[in-house]
């Protein structure tokens, strides 16, 4: 409380007056001139009336209004003056209503700024911390001086180094030699990209100072050799990223094909039918239990899973059984099917993409360092991937399905002498690869665009991973998608999305044609071959 | 992806919608005049295009309530070229030579038009093109009713650089791999250029239709604007693409006060997708907005929200209009004045009577078509995207502006004439 009073104090100079704002100030806000409105800002920013803290926020809500000349705060039905707070009456049908101020990005950027300043006095550490690193890059000048006393009585450690860093900022333009050198040493332990490029041109001829210079060039490398590191790991983690969405997309494939050895055109479909019932899941959820709306996706696995799994067994009985040894046949037929199966979601869905969301544990980021931020969606997807491939292996190597299974791909025959139903444990291993590749559906929704035709955009990428990986092994599907994303990401970084597709499809060409039988060839006596 | 698509299938389709169209012009060959609309309705663009069908046949709907065209309805002929360009050269041979189509309304993307063109050439049909595109180009047998880029592209950067934009200094060119992207870019840095903007500030990136990938893009943004100083992305994704675009933006946490996003084809449509909380402030620049305030554009958005509402169309409760929506109405009562004036469908004559239409638009404005060059005076707006989806027009230009298909920012344009060749 006394610190929030000293605060205050110190911050009473420029306005007197503690009954309202002043008129000229709120009126500069609602003119047409730009360094006007940017100054009644960084006013609003250091005034001790705490209207002008609801002046700011309501800036940042856009909830300022006009009403003949006179600035409201309108939050809902609720209309106040904005410089006093005393609550005005607006009739529904006043004949001439309230405009609303249009607030552009400056103007929003600079109250932003202003309100961290105010906020700063907060007796909470998350509001101060978050206020700190808003005016951690190019705070206004004018703010200095109260940075600089919030700092000195900042108690947590996180936030002082934050405004320490932002004064370090300003001392940088000092022409004093020592505070300079100073300055670039407090900088040096900042990761920020900003703040790299502020320091560069200091390694150079605008500086006078050799000292200074050299201060600059080992605080540069300092930062540059953290950037270094945040960027590498960036990319590596958009490749895992890519890695873990192709690994999804292509596990199924890697049963129907890489195990059971049918060319299944229609994979892509299965992965679409997963993420049409993450679609009507939602739908359900929004229907019957809007409170639960944020964990729909956890409904929608199971059935996601099952839909694709039992679509999958139905086409497998009616369609694919037929054809086993065939596969040129059954390349035709499950193109063919694909096309029905598109077709069957324009006519139950519409042809429009359909607008899955994003449940807010979903969305949002985890900063790392501020080169390195990490979305959630994106870490939750590599473990999904990680959960499913888990999921996969202990079904083919842990139970007697997956033993039957491998025994079948490797001898029908003989697995057949022993005993085993061998036409059970296909429509069985068909469905449980499509319903693996409707998982993969159901993560899909949350990243791309969910419509009928999704399925042929990962079709071709399946296959790739599959035949990259080598045909047979599920070990082989994820070094392939691992290897391909991450290549993929590095690439195009370099030479942009287009080129790096290209170069992508190539290097799997000449590496099939060297290596036939993928990165893992199948090991044992395989009768089928 | 798109050319994969089975061509027995379209053959089929064709051959559907022939029986059908036999049918149906043998019923009304006299007392209706047909009209061709032409937009995709499945594959990538169908989430910018399909609200251009339905704000087609409202329109139609609507000039048929209050009489229709000399005494006759419209008849409106829709066909689905589901984003695959040559399907669509295909379609509009069908719609001209088949169902015998006085006019078409119809493509997006330039790509497609480009693939349209000679089929309307050759057939000596009208097409009106309602988006915002490259220029470089003037048919006679087309009329453009969307912006040039001087009615969109460079104002919208001038915007950025000015001071209220936020005075960027380098910039992030981003587009879809095609026609319109690029040669936007190119006129944008030739723009960029004059204005002493120096070669290592400007990133130019492309993606392939359909990409839903953002993040490596996203981080090179970020490292980009990072370097110094201000810096602004100019985005001509189009498609569903913007949608996984805007989202990896939001999630990444990079806001409009740090680095604007200004957007060529992204609207209230394309947006109703996304959650634009964390994209409050972005830009777009068009020539209308749903947000701009005058009975004319309430009167608009009132038919449209009921027209959804009574053809039940999917979240008819959100549905929104957009400029390219407004050029499409704009476009359909301006050929309607023009074929009254003419008394004549005849292509020649409509064309003649065309030059120099005025109609009076959701924008606010009375438009006006131009007497020789086939495209609209328009207004240009700047907008910025709202927590509900809306823009906020924070710049507009006082009164419509003529536009400049041959852009003076290309070299060699300066010799090419305001009009189309007649021939």
């Amino acid at each position: 409380m006394i610190r929030t009073l000293l605060f205050a104090l110190c911050l009473l100079c420029p306005l007197g007056s503690m009954a309202a704002l002043p008129l000229p100030l709120l009126q500069a806000l609602t003119g047409d001139d730009a360094d006007a409105r940017t100054q009644a800002v960084i006013d609003l920013g250091l005034s001790v009336d705490p209207q002008a803290q609801v002046v700011l926020e309501a800036l940042r809500d856009d909830t300022l209004f006009t009403l003949k000349g006179r600035l409201l705060v309108v939050t809902g039905e609720q209309a106040a003056d904005a410089a006093t707070g005393a609550s005005v009456g607006v009739p529904a049908d006043a004949p001439e209503p309230p405009e609303q101020l249009t607030v552009n990005n400056l103007l929003r950027g600079e109250a932003a700024k202003a309100l961290a300043l105010r906020n700063l006095a907060s007796k909470d550490v998350d509001v101060r911390r978050s206020a700190a690193k808003e005016l951690a890059s190019e705070p206004p000048a004018a703010f200095a001086a109260s940075m600089a006393t919030a700092a000195a009585s900042e108690q947590d450690a996180d936030t002082a180094q934050l405004l320490k860093l932002a004064a370090a900022q300003a001392q940088l333009q000092s022409p004093e030699p020592g505070l300079r050198i100073a300055a670039l040493n407090s900088l040096a332990d900042s990761g920020e990209p900003a703040i790299a490029a502020m320091i560069k041109p200091l390694t150079g001829s605008v500086e006078p100072d050799v000292q200074v210079r050299d201060a600059a060039r080992r605080a540069l490398n300092a930062i540059q050799g953290r950037l270094f590191w945040g960027d590498l790991l960036d990319r590596l983690f958009t490749g895992l990223s890519l890695g873990s969405i192709l690994l999804l997309a292509a596990l199924g494939l890697a049963i129907t094909y890489g195990v059971m050895g049918v060319i299944n055109m229609a994979h892509g479909e299965f992965l679409m039918i997963g993420a049409y019932s993450a679609y009507f899941v939602q739908g359900v959820f929004q229907q019957h239990a809007p409170q639960l709306q944020a964990w729909y996706l956890a409904a929608a696995l199971p059935v996601g899973f099952l839909a694709a799994a039992l679509v999958g067994a139905v086409l497998e009985r009616l369609v694919i059984r037929h054809l086993y040894g065939r596969p040129l046949e059954t390349l035709l037929a499950s193109w063919g099917l694909s096309l029905i199966l598109i077709q069957a979601a324009r006519a139950l869905f519409g042809p429009q993409n359909v607008q899955v969301a994003n449940p807010g544990w979903m969305s949002g980021s985890l900063a790392i360092t501020p080169s390195l931020v990490l979305p959630w969606n994106r870490m939750l997807i590599i473990a999904f991937a990680v959960a499913v491939l888990a999921l996969t292996w202990a079904l083919m190597q842990r139970t007697r399905l997956g033993l039957y299974v491998r025994a079948v791909t490797q001898n029908r025959a003989m697995a057949s002498c022993v005993g085993v139903a061998t036409h059970r444990v296909d429509s069985l291993a068909f469905a449980l690869g499509a319903g693996i590749a409707g998982l993969g559906g159901v993560a899909l929704s949350q990243i791309a665009n969910v419509g009928p035709e999704m399925g042929q955009g990962y079709i071709v990428d399946s296959f790739m991973v599959v035949v990259l990986g080598g045909v047979g092994q599920l070990a082989g599907a994820v070094w392939a998608a691992l290897g391909l994303g991450v290549a993929a990401k590095f690439l195009e970084g370099w030479t942009g999305a287009v080129i790096a597709k290209i170069l992508v499809l190539g290097f799997v060409i000449v590496f099939i044609q060297k290596r036939p039988q993928g990165l893992f060839a199948q090991r044992g006596r395989n009768v089928d071959a | 992806m798109h050319s994969r698509r089975p061509f027995l299938f379209q053959l089929s389709a064709l051959a559907a919608s022939l029986t059908l169209g036999l049918i149906t012009t043998a019923a009304h060959a006299e007392d209706t005049i047909k009209v061709g609309i032409l937009h995709s309705l499945s594959g990538t663009m169908a989430i910018s295009e399909t609200a251009l069908k339905e704000t087609a046949l409202m329109t139609i709907d609507d000039i048929n309530k209050h009489g229709g065209v000399m005494g006759k309805k419209l008849e409106p002929v829709v066909v689905d070229p589901a984003s695959d360009w040559p399907l669509f050269a295909t379609k509009a041979r069908e719609l001209i030579s088949q169902q015998k189509v006085s006019v078409v309304f119809g493509c997006w993307t330039s790509v497609s038009r480009k693939s349209v063109l000679p089929v309307f050439k050759e057939l000596n049909s009208l097409l009106f093109y309602p988006v915002q595109y490259e220029g470089e180009e003037l048919e006679k047998n087309v009329f453009y009713t969307g912006a040039a880029p001087n009615q969109q592209a460079i104002p919208a950067v001038e915007y950025l650089m000015s001071k209220e934009g936020g005075s960027a200094k380098r910039w992030v060119l981003l587009g879809t791999d095609y026609v319109y992207p690029r040669t936007t870019n190119k006129i944008l840095r030739a723009f960029l250029k004059s204005k002493g903007v120096a070669d290592e500030d400007i990133m130019e990136e492309y993606t392939p239709f359909g990409h839903s990938d953002y993040q490596t893009i996203i981080g090179k943004i970020k490292k980009f604007s990072a370097e110094g100083k201000k810096t602004a992305v100019v985005s001509t994704i189009n498609g569903d693409s913007n949608v996984p675009f805007y989202k990896e933006l939001g999630n990444a946490g990079l806001k409009a006060t740090d680095v604007p996003v200004v957007a060529f084809s992204v609207g209230e449509e394309e947006l109703r997708g996304v959650d634009t909380k964390p994209l409050v402030g972005q830009l777009a620049a068009w020539n209308y907005f749903e947000s701009v305030k005058n009975p004319t554009n309430a009167a608009f958005i009132k038919s449209y929200k009921t027209w959804a509402k009574e053809h039940k169309l999917p979240n008819f409760e959100t549905a929104v209009t957009n400029d390219p929506m407004e050029a499409t109405y704009i476009g359909i009562h301006m050929w309607k004045q023009a074929v009254e004036k003419a008394k004549s469908t005849d292509t020649d004559k409509v064309i003649a009577a065309m030059a120099g239409q005025t109609f009076m638009a959701p924008s606010g404005f009375k438009i006006e078509m131009d007497a020789k060059n086939h495209h609209l005076h328009k207004p240009v707006m700047i907008g910025e995207v709202k927590a509900d989806g809306q823009f906020n027009v924070v710049w507009k230009t006082k009164g419509p502006i003529k536009a400049q298909p041959w852009s003076p920012y290309i070299a060699g344009n300066d010799k090419k004439k305001d009009e189309p060749d007649t021939k």
